[in-house]
């Protein structure tokens, strides 16, 4: 009985739903989940605010102080812009890599499990939960935009270029905020959650080209930083946020490299977010 | 039961549970259950504390796959087509799954989008379930804004707005009042009349099992101690006996369970019932 119960059943199953009717389902759940996390931000944008206290720290702190060190940043790139990507990137990454925990709060209370009984696939959940990060991170790059106008940092301007930040910052954030919604599934409490966030964060920050080029760089800790998605991302940025900045490694490869972590990263993270529900 | 008999599909069984099992470890939390709910029934399952009825919901509803057995869900396996059983099914847990920070119409706007109903029906879906179960005015309101019993009439809402052959209902009136329970249980059973649709429903108020009921399951260490109608249950205890004379006498020898009722859940029971309360 148990097995040939299993081709019983009312017509209408997944499988024959047409490939463009589960796709465009897949958008709008992906979208849906996103769209929600978007509507808290407006309900309490407080977070945002607090969040912005720490690249104002480092670009007016620790940039002024260290532009007047020469020789750090390469060519003829003024420190404080070379920083100014280098923050940007960093501000993203900070949102997205303590975004798991808010996965273990929605598990404790019980909000996930009502994700985890709809239909939705498991991967549309966390694409959508890692595009609400992108666009925390977003507002986070309104902020260092305009206050790298201010310090007189040398900003491209041009439509295309802040399209393309955009779209770098995004898929960066998703990447980390996928990473770590799997932490958070390997975790599971808040407290751990939280000390693995600190020990992760400075080495992915400082084992890559955000602060200072891989040139000065030990080769051990060149070659940790090669394989570091944020160093690709802060290339990104880098050539396209600033008039002066070039991108050492190419689009390609930059893009490539962030979307192909990200798959991966999706993948792993649907498997291990459906077993939160056991 | 042959094979043959068991391909045709039954339409008027809601679930069909055989030989369920799942295994923590060395712990057999749902103990080899066979249990066919009808459609249109409120069902309801009572036990004590880590008897099981939990583990067998999360099995139901898709959450964690059994170690053995099999289910169906308006005839789809929990198994191998889970993606229809959640089409198919609505889950209010005992946790809170309404999300405090979104709007009431908003948590409503979410599962719709998530249970893929077209954009032209939503608004119009959306706004009936929200003045079906009286919410129409806080629609705007912050959920967190919202006493114990509206949450549960909006996470009632939201689960049933597919109209889901199968409701799941876990201790759905915990920590409410007497008369925002009764409030609950009123709009269930209007749901169950108006679509008859199946509603599963947990509780620890026997009063409210042996009222709305129309079967009833007593589960205890993993087991079905007892499946039927309120009064067969009571008449297989003795005359006079009241729902909880049956949950004592079956349940009696097993005073203390063990098995689910461990520090961190009873702290999120605790937590929801204070949320909810």
């Amino acid at each position: 009985m148990a097995k040939s119960g299993a081709n019983v059943g009312p017509p209408k199953s997944m499988v024959d739903r047409s490939v463009g009717e589960a796709l465009g389902d897949y958008v709008i759940q992906t979208l849906g989940v996103a769209a929600a996390e978007v509507q808290k931000l407006y309900h309490d944008p407080f977070e945002l605010l607090t969040r912005a206290v720490q690249p104002v720290l480092w670009l007016m702190l620790f940039g002024e102080v260290m532009a007047r060190v020469r020789g750090v940043a390469p060519g003829d790139i003024p420190y404080l812009d070379f920083l100014a990507a280098g923050i940007l990137a960093q501000s993203a990454l900070f949102v997205a890599i303590f975004y798991g925990i808010s996965a273990i709060w929605e598990h404790d209370l019980g909000v996930l499990q009502r994700y985890l009984v709809s239909p939705a696939p498991r991967s549309a959940l966390v694409l959508g939960k890692a595009l609400s990060a992108g666009v925390r991170a977003l507002s986070q790059a309104l902020i260092v935009y305009v206050l790298a106008l201010l310090l007189g940092v040398g900003i491209d301007l041009n439509p295309l270029s802040i399209l393309g930040v955009a779209a770098a910052i995004v898929l960066g954030s998703a990447l980390f905020s996928t990473l770590s919604l799997i932490i958070a599934c390997i975790v599971k409490t808040r407290e751990r959650f939280m000390g693995i966030g600190q020990v992760l964060t400075m080495p992915i920050f400082f084992a890559s080209n955000a602060i200072y080029p891989l040139s000065l760089m030990p080769d051990w800790l060149r070659a940790v930083s090669h394989v570091n998605p944020l160093t690709y991302e802060v290339d990104i940025l880098r050539a396209l946020m600033l008039t002066r900045g070039v991108s050492d490694y190419g689009f390609l490869l930059d893009f490539g490299v962030l979307l192909a972590v990200t798959a991966g990263l999706t993948a792993i993270a649907a498997r291990m977010y459906g077993r939160m529900g056991y | 039961m042959p094979d043959d008999q068991a391909d045709a599909p039954i339409p008027d069984a809601a679930v069909r549970a055989f030989a369920l099992t799942r295994k923590f470890g060395d712990l057999t939390a749902v103990d080899r259950v066979t249990l066919t709910i009808n459609q249109g029934e409120i069902f309801g399952l009572i036990g004590p504390n880590g008897a099981g009825k939990s583990t067998l919901i999360k099995m139901l509803t898709t959450l964690l796959p059994p170690t053995s057995g099999s289910a169906a869900i308006a005839g789809y396996d929990i198994v191998t087509q889970p993606a229809d059983v959640r089409r198919h099914i609505g889950y209010v847990p005992q946790l809170l799954s309404a999300d405090g920070s979104l709007t009431g119409y908003e948590n409503m706007l979410l599962s719709a989008r998530l249970y893929g109903i077209p954009r032209r029906e939503r608004a119009e879906r959306i706004t009936g379930a929200l003045a079906r179960m009286g919410l129409s005015e806080v629609a705007d309101h912050l959920a967190g804004q919202y006493s114990g019993g509206m949450i549960r009439r909006l996470e009632i809402a939201q689960s049933f707005l597919h109209r889901p052959a199968v409701l799941f209902l876990d201790e759905p009136t915990v920590g409410l009042d007497p008369s925002a329970r009764e409030t609950v249980w009123e709009h269930v059973i209007d749901l169950r009349d108006r679509f008859h649709r199946t509603m599963i429903v947990t509780s620890h108020h026997m009063d409210e099992i042996d009222k709305f009921c129309d079967r009833i399951a007593l589960i205890d260490r993993g087991r079905i101690a007892a499946v039927g109608t309120s009064s067969e249950l009571k008449a297989h205890v003795g005359p006079d006996a009241t729902l909880d004379d049956v949950f004592l006498r079956l349940v009696a020898a097993t005073s203390e369970t063990e098995t689910e009722g461990n520090y961190g859940e009873i702290r999120r029971e605790r937590r929801a019932a204070q949320e909810h309360g």
